[in-house]
């Protein structure tokens, strides 16, 4: 355990911000290309973890605890976001048998 | 002590390969595995970064509790079925190459920048429960009381969504 608290990272902070920039622009082509929502909400979480990485890489690389408590606050948001649209996908999948999101371009029942 | 370079470099091209993968998979149930092993990566790259809290949170509530939850959405719709709808390839198309100017957008920034971090060796010991705990509950502990009525409230919403219409 003493040798885990001692990692010492020899990596420059600026591929943590090449490896967030590719992460989260896979999430945006996500978003954009598929039309399963359930794989739209997958691309979504991956974009934040992208952004968890960035904030944990730049509060570690600075010594600043608030990047990591921030963080922990975008979990929190996340897991919420998550519970609400996928009770959101099932009733949309009740409604029209689907989850298609090009079928819901109505806007009114 | 080159160790933590290499397992660096091992852990984002499983990051990005898995993260590709849960686009590339035709089937949604595949997609949730490979979004799964994404997120142990990415708890991988938070232990190098020594922040241990962040990693047992990241794969307690990602990998554990949403995976469940995408699991089962998948389970209870009978979403296992391989033929799905695409965009026009000229919306695919244009997709990848906005996400693709996007890139270059956020990593030319960044070349134009100062040095962004002057130091190569980092030990940081902030990530440990402990530091992060005397922080989390001394500075931060409005917003800690208000994510949890925030927690209720999706939880009540969630509840009142999923539930049939005429109970």
């Amino acid at each position: 355990m003493q040798d885990i608290t001692q990692t010492i990272t020899h990596v420059p902070i600026e591929h943590y911000v090449i490896l967030c920039s590719l992460l989260f622009v896979i999430g945006v082509a996500g978003v954009l290309i598929k039309r399963n929502a359930l794989v739209i909400f997958m691309s979504i979480e991956i974009m934040l973890n992208s952004i968890n990485l960035l904030l944990v890489a730049f509060s570690a690389y600075h010594n600043d605890p608030a990047g990591q408590v921030f963080v922990f606050f975008v979990m929190i948001v996340a897991a919420a976001e998550v519970a609400v649209g996928l009770a959101l996908v099932v009733m949309v999948y009740r409604h029209t048998h689907s989850i298609d999101i090009d079928f819901l371009n109505k806007l009114k029942w | 002590m080159m160790l933590s370079k290499y397992l660096f470099y091992l852990f984002s091209i499983l990051a990005i390969f898995s993260s590709v993968m849960v686009l590339m998979s035709k089937k949604p149930i595949h997609s949730v595995l490979y979004l799964t092993l994404a997120f142990l990566a990415i708890a991988g790259h938070f232990i190098l970064l020594n922040a241990q809290f962040i990693a047992i949170v990241n794969v307690i509530v990602y990998a554990g509790a949403i995976m469940v939850l995408f699991l089962f959405t998948v389970m209870l719709l009978n979403l296992n079925f391989s033929v799905e709808q695409k965009k026009p390839a000229i919306v695919r198309f244009s997709a990848v190459i906005a996400a693709g100017l996007l890139f270059l957008t956020l990593t030319g920034a960044m070349k134009r920048t100062d040095v962004l971090f002057n130091g190569i060796y980092v030990n940081s010991q902030i990530g440990l429960v402990k530091n992060l705990g005397k922080v989390l509950f001394s500075e931060f502990r409005l917003p800690f009381e208000v994510s949890g009525i925030l927690f209720l409230s999706a939880m009540v919403g969630a509840v009142m969504l999923g539930k049939k219409a005429g109970d």
